[in-house]
């Protein structure tokens, strides 16, 4: 097996194709702006580093809260919006639905035209996300699609699934588990993973 | 303003225009029930042309049950999907069917 080599495909890193159309055209216009003075290089990479560093550690500090303190749960579930940005996060345009997942009903979340995502609470969304066996499945076959991902709802909750298609974004508020009475806000977030907003799990005891 | 409230029974209109339509194909022809006005929002059929998409046009979130949505449906009866929907996609059912 020392001889192989010849027949390696290219190392993925190494796999750049033509650009594509829209890759092209997003190009030219860049360089534009930053030639006529409206934009710098500077300020598109800041951009992209400002996107790249949102995560869900701010879901988490939601969630927290919401666990730890009924009246700020209340006014998250009324209006997620005005309650994040209680918490100094910068919602931006951003116009957010909070879901709660109660003792018989759990919610999932799926934008099934595009990837619409809370970017703000949750930073970019995984690859399957994105996924077009995701976004057709999981509208149609909740059940089967949680138990692939390891989440077994048992025949007696109702499951809803949340489609994005207009101008909201959706998180799931998760239920709060069993035996973390004596945790506190910023042990409480440990447990909040993104996967548990996005409602294709539930967060576990520690 | 608003043509629905939460609660009534809406159909959503059978139609396949050209362009930009963020109806999902899953939802036309069928009926649900208004969970929430969302407010007003620019119509995205119009702001995908580069128009301003005025007037703003009602959104609501409209629930589905699983069963109106996939006849084959394999789970419990309570499974639903909610789905924001423009009011000019809308027209008003009777409460009676199923």
């Amino acid at each position: 097996m020392s001889h192989v080599h010849d027949h390696n495909p290219t190392p993925p890193a190494d796999r750049d194709g033509p650009l594509t159309y829209y890759q092209a055209m997003e190009g030219a216009v860049r360089a534009l702006l930053i030639e006529k003075g409206i934009i710098s290089a500077d300020e598109v990479r800041a951009a992209i580093e400002a996107m790249d560093a949102r995560g869900p550690a701010q879901g988490a500090k939601v969630v927290a809260r919401a666990w730890s303190d009924p009246a700020y749960k209340a006014r998250l579930l009324a209006d997620g919006t005005a309650a994040c940005e209680e918490l100094g996060i910068d919602m931006g345009p951003t116009r957010l639905v909070v879901v709660e997942n109660l003792e018989k009903l759990h919610n999932v979340i799926v934008c099934t035209l595009c990837s619409c995502y809370p970017r703000m609470l949750l930073g970019l969304p995984p690859d399957w996300y994105k996924a077009r066996a995701y976004r057709s499945r999981v509208v149609r076959a909740p059940r089967a699609v949680l138990r692939e991902f390891g989440t077994e709802i048992p025949d007696d909750w109702q499951i809803c699934v949340h489609d994005s298609t207009a101008d909201m974004r959706y998180m799931v508020l998760p239920r709060r588990p069993d035996g973390t009475d004596g945790l506190d806000e910023a042990a409480l977030a440990e447990l909040v993973t993104r996967d548990c907003m996005i409602g294709v799990t539930r967060p576990t005891t520690p | 303003m608003a043509r629905f409230s939460p609660g009534d029974r809406v159909l959503v209109h059978d139609i396949r225009p050209p362009g930009h339509i963020r109806t999902p194909l899953y939802v036309r022809g069928k009926t649900g029930t208004i969970e929430r006005n969302c407010g007003l929002f620019a119509n995205p059929e119009e702001l995908a042309f580069g128009r301003d998409g005025l007037p703003l046009r009602p959104l609501y979130r409209v629930r589905f049950k699983q069963a109106e949505l996939w006849p084959d449906y394999q789970g419990p009866a309570g499974d639903a999907v909610e789905v924001e929907i423009f009011e000019h996609w809308l027209e008003p059912a009777e409460r009676d069917t199923p």
